[in-house]
C-alpha cells in the first residue's frame, strides 16, 4: 500500500486521462467493435443470457475462421438488466463513445424503440435478432427473428385442426402483445373460427386463478397465449396446477422462446403447440454442430434457445455482409446485405428480403413433449408478409417507422 | 351453481390472500406506528427462505410454516435492535429508515440469488366442481389465514401475553409502572409481525415466480388495506380485505384482471375520502 500523497495522485491522474484521450483507431486499429445491448439480468434474462452466450459463440467462430476482412471482431457489450431506462444510456454510450461499427441488441420492443433512432441518427447499423410484432421499416435496421404472420399462419390453423374454433386469446400487455393478439384473431376468423375473449396482462401479473375460472365459463374449445417474461410463466403452471391441462388444449407464440418448457414440469407442459424457426429438435448438421460448438465452449451447457439463435444467424448474416461488401462502412454494408444474401444457421436458411430488411426462415410446427420442442411439421422460407404488406424500402428509402399493420 | 361456487372461491381466495399479505404490517403498524416500508421486502425473503429450504430437500409445508417465518422473524428481530428501536414514536424517521432497509433487502438477495425469477411448484392438486377445475392452493390459502386471524384473535384476546402487549401500546409509562419493559414488548411484537410478513411471503412463493424486486408488488396494498382498515387490528383486517378482494374479483371478472386492480385502488380512494379513520374508525369500536 503506497501513501498517497498529492504527487503520485496527480500521476495517477495524469497516466488515466492520458489513456482516456487516446483516439479510438491507437487503441483498437485491428479490430472491428460489434456493441451488444442485451437483458442479462432481471426478468427476461432467460431470453437474454443465452442471446449474449450465443453472440460470443458467433464472434469466436468468425474471429476462428481468420476474423472479417482480417481484422478481429471484438466485442462491446452492455447487461441492461431488463430496465428499458437504461437502453437509451448504453444505446447512447455505443455510439458516442465506444463508437462501435454495429450494434446487435434489444429484446423487448419497447427496448428496439429506445434504441433505434439513437443507431439511426448516429449511422451505426442495428441488427435486432428477436422474434416481434412485425411492421419495423427502417433501412438501417435487420431484423431476424420470425413475424406473427410467419409463426401464426402455420401453428393457429394446426392448433384449431386439432381443437376446435372457439378461440381464447390470453396476451401479454404491451405493443407486442396486442399486435400479436390482433394477428392471432384474424388468422382464427381467415380459418373460420372465433375468437371469444381476449384478456391482457401486464408484464408483471403472476395470479391467473380468475383469469382461470372465467376461462372455463366462456369454456372455449383452444386457448392462444403469447405471454412473456418469468411472472407469465405461472400460467402455465397455475393451469396445470387447477388441471385444467387435459381439458383445454394450449398453443402459445411464446413459450419456449427463452426455454420455459424446460423450465415447466412434463405434466405442466406437455401437449403444448408452438410455432418457431427453432428447436433444439432440428436434426439437420448444422444444427449439430452447433450444439455441439455450444456445449464445448459452455461446459455442456443446454440453454440455446429460438432468440439465441435468432442472434446468431444475425451476426452471420452481418459477418457475410461485410465479407461481400468487402468494407466495414454501414452504407457498404447495407446494400451488399440488400442484394438478398442467405447463410446456412442452426435454425435452417436465413435469406435477407430487401425489400424490409426483415428475414425470409423455415419455421417448424412443434409440441412440448417431455420438455422437449418435438418438430411435427416444417414449413420451409416463409416470406414476412405482414411487413412485407406496409414496408417497401426499395421504394422508400428513406422510411423511417413501424407501421400498425392493418388486420 | 358450480360457477357461483368457482367465483365465491376465488372472492375468498383474493380476500385470504389480501388478509395474508397485511397482517405483518397490520401488527407493526397498527400496534406501534411503525411504518415498515421494507414489508414488501420481508416477504421476499420469506419466499427466498422457503425456495432454499425445499431445494434444500426439506418438505415444503415445513418450509413454508415454520422454517420461513423463523427465518423473517430473526431477520426482524436484528433489525428492531439496531435500528427500529431508536425510532419509536418517529413516524417519518421509521419511513425514511425501513425504505432505505428495503432498498438494503433487495440489492442483498440480488447479490446471493441474482437478479432472475425462481419458483417452486405448486404443491396441491387441482380438483374438479361440477364442470369446473379448481387449483387445490386457493383452498390451502384461504384456510390459512383464517386459522392465522383465529389465532391472532385468540392471542391478542385470550392470553396474557396479549393483554399485556395491548396495554403496552395503549399506555406504554402505565406498562412500565406495573413493571413491565416496553422495550422487551415492542421488540416481541416487531417479531410477531416480521414472521407473519415472512409467513405470508412463504405461502405465496409457489404460486409466483419470485425476484428480489417482488415485494414492491405487495407493500402498496397491503398498505392501503391496513389503513383503510383502521385503528383496530382484526376487524380492521378482515373489514378491509373482504371489502376490496370482493370489489377486486367483481371487476376482474365483469371486465379484466388489470380493471380488477384499478377498481381496488378507486375504491380505497372512495372508502378513505368517506371514513378517514378507516374502516374500524366509525364501525365496530373498541373491537380487537
Amino acid at each position: 500500500m503506497t501513501n498517497i500523497n498529492r504527487r503520485n495522485f496527480m500521476a495517477a491522474g495524469a497516466a488515466l486521462g492520458g489513456a482516456m484521450m487516446l483516439p479510438n483507431w491507437a487503441v483498437s486499429a485491428d479490430t472491428i467493435k460489434l456493441g451488444s445491448i442485451l437483458d442479462q439480468s432481471g426478468p427476461f434474462d432467460a431470453y437474454g443470457k443465452p442471446m449474449d452466450m450465443a453472440l460470443r459463440l458467433a464472434v469466436s467462430k468468425i474471429n476462428a475462421d481468420g476474423g472479417l476482412l482480417g481484422k478481429k471482431v471484438e466485442v462491446v457489450s452492455y447487461d441492461t438488466q431488463s430496465d428499458m431506462a437504461l437502453y437509451t444510456q448504453y444505446g447512447q454510450q455505443l455510439t458516442r463513445q465506444d463508437k462501435v461499427d454495429v450494434v446487435h441488441g434489444g429484446i423487448l420492443s419497447a427496448s428496439r424503440e429506445a434504441i433505434r433512432q439513437t443507431m439511426r441518427k448516429s449511422k451505426t447499423l442495428y441488427f435486432y435478432n428477436v422474434l416481434y410484432e412485425g411492421g419495423v421499416c427502417d433501412r438501417n435496421i435487420f431484423i431476424n427473428g420470425v413475424t406473427p404472420a410467419q409463426q401464426v399462419e402455420a401453428l393457429i390453423p394446426y392448433a384449431m385442426g386439432k381443437s376446435g374454433k372457439k378461440v381464447y386469446v390470453l396476451a401479454a400487455d404491451y405493443n407486442y402483445g396486442q399486435i400479436m393478439a390482433k394477428w392471432i384473431q384474424k388468422i382464427v376468423a381467415d380459418n373460420g373460427g372465433e375468437t371469444v375473449e381476449v384478456d391482457f396482462f401486464p408484464l408483471d401479473v403472476s395470479d391467473f386463478g380468475s383469469t382461470i375460472a372465467k376461462i372455463q365459463t366462456v369454456g372455449p374449445d383452444l386457448i392462444v397465449a403469447p405471454l412473456v417474461g418469468g411472472a407469465h410463466l405461472s400460467f402455465f403452471r397455475q393451469w396445470a396446477a387447477a388441471g385444467m391441462k387435459d381439458k383445454i388444449p394450449l398453443a402459445s407464440p411464446t413459450l419456449g422462446v427463452g426455454n420455459e418448457h424446460k423450465v415447466l414440469t412434463p405434466e405442466e407442459g406437455n401437449g403444448i403447440m408452438v410455432a418457431y424457426n427453432y428447436s433444439q429438435e432440428i436434426a439437420s448438421s448444422e444444427n449439430d454442430s452447433f450444439k455441439k460448438a455450444w456445449a464445448d465452449a459452455y461446459n455442456g451447457d443446454q440453454s440455446m434457445h429460438e432468440i439465441a439463435v435468432s442472434n446468431y444467424h444475425g451476426i452471420l448474416t452481418w459477418a457475410e455482409g461485410v465479407r461481400k461488401a468487402g468494407s466495414f462502412q454501414r452504407d457498404d454494408v447495407v446494400k451488399a446485405l440488400e442484394t438478398g444474401i442467405s447463410i446456412m444457421g442452426p435454425g435452417g436458411k436465413v435469406t435477407v428480403d430487401p425489400k424490409t430488411h426483415h428475414a425470409v426462415l423455415d419455421v417448424h410446427l412443434m409440441e412440448i413433449q417431455d420438455q422437449k420442442m418435438k418438430v411435427i411439421k416444417t414449413l420451409p422460407q416463409l416470406q414476412p408478409i405482414d411487413t412485407q404488406a406496409v414496408c417497401d424500402l426499395e421504394a422508400n428509402p428513406k422510411d423511417n417507422k413501424q407501421y400498425e399493420i392493418k388486420i | 351453481m358450480d360457477l357461483l361456487f368457482v367465483i365465491l372461491v376465488e372472492v375468498l381466495y383474493a380476500i385470504a390472500s389480501l388478509a395474508l399479505v397485511s397482517a405483518g404490517l397490520a401488527v407493526v403498524f397498527g400496534m406501534m406506528k411503525v411504518i415498515n416500508l421494507a414489508h414488501g421486502e420481508f416477504m421476499m425473503m420469506g419466499g427466498y427462505a422457503t425456495i432454499v429450504s425445499v431445494n434444500l430437500g426439506v418438505n415444503v409445508f415445513v418450509a413454508m410454516l415454520i422454517i420461513a417465518p423463523l427465518v423473517v422473524g430473526l431477520i426482524g428481530l436484528v433489525v428492531e435492535r439496531l435500528i427500529i428501536r431508536h425510532l419509536y414514536g418517529r413516524l417519518v424517521d421509521t419511513m425514511l429508515a425501513t425504505w432505505g432497509l428495503s432498498l438494503f433487502f433487495i440489492g442483498v438477495a440480488t447479490m446471493i440469488f441474482g437478479n432472475t425469477t425462481t419458483s417452486i411448484t405448486t404443491p396441491i392438486t387441482g380438483f374438479a366442481v361440477g364442470d369446473y377445475q379448481i387449483n387445490g392452493y386457493n383452498f390451502f390459502i384461504i384456510f390459512v389465514s383464517i386459522i392465522l386471524l383465529i389465532g391472532m384473535y385468540a392471542l391478542l384476546k385470550a392470553t396474557r401475553l396479549g393483554l399485556i402487549a395491548r396495554g403496552t401500546m395503549q399506555q406504554s409509562d402505565i406498562a412500565a409502572a406495573l413493571g413491565y419493559s416496553p422495550d422487551r414488548i415492542y421488540m416481541a411484537t416487531f417479531f410477531c409481525g416480521s414472521a407473519l410478513s415472512g409467513f405470508a411471503g412463504a405461502i405465496l412463493a409457489p404460486l409466483v415466480g419470485l425476484v428480489p424486486t417482488s415485494g414492491g408488488a405487495y407493500i402498496a396494498k397491503a398498505f392501503i388495506t391496513v389503513i383503510a382498515g383502521g385503528p383496530s387490528l382484526i376487524a380492521g383486517l378482515i373489514s378491509s380485505s373482504s371489502l376490496f378482494g370482493l370489489v377486486n374479483q367483481i371487476f376482474t371478472f365483469s371486465i379484466s384482471p388489470v380493471f380488477g386492480e384499478v377498481a381496488l385502488l378507486v375504491a380505497a380512494v372512495i372508502l378513505l375520502r368517506l371514513l378517514p379513520q378507516g374502516v374500524t374508525g366509525k364501525f365496530f369500536k373498541g373491537k380487537m
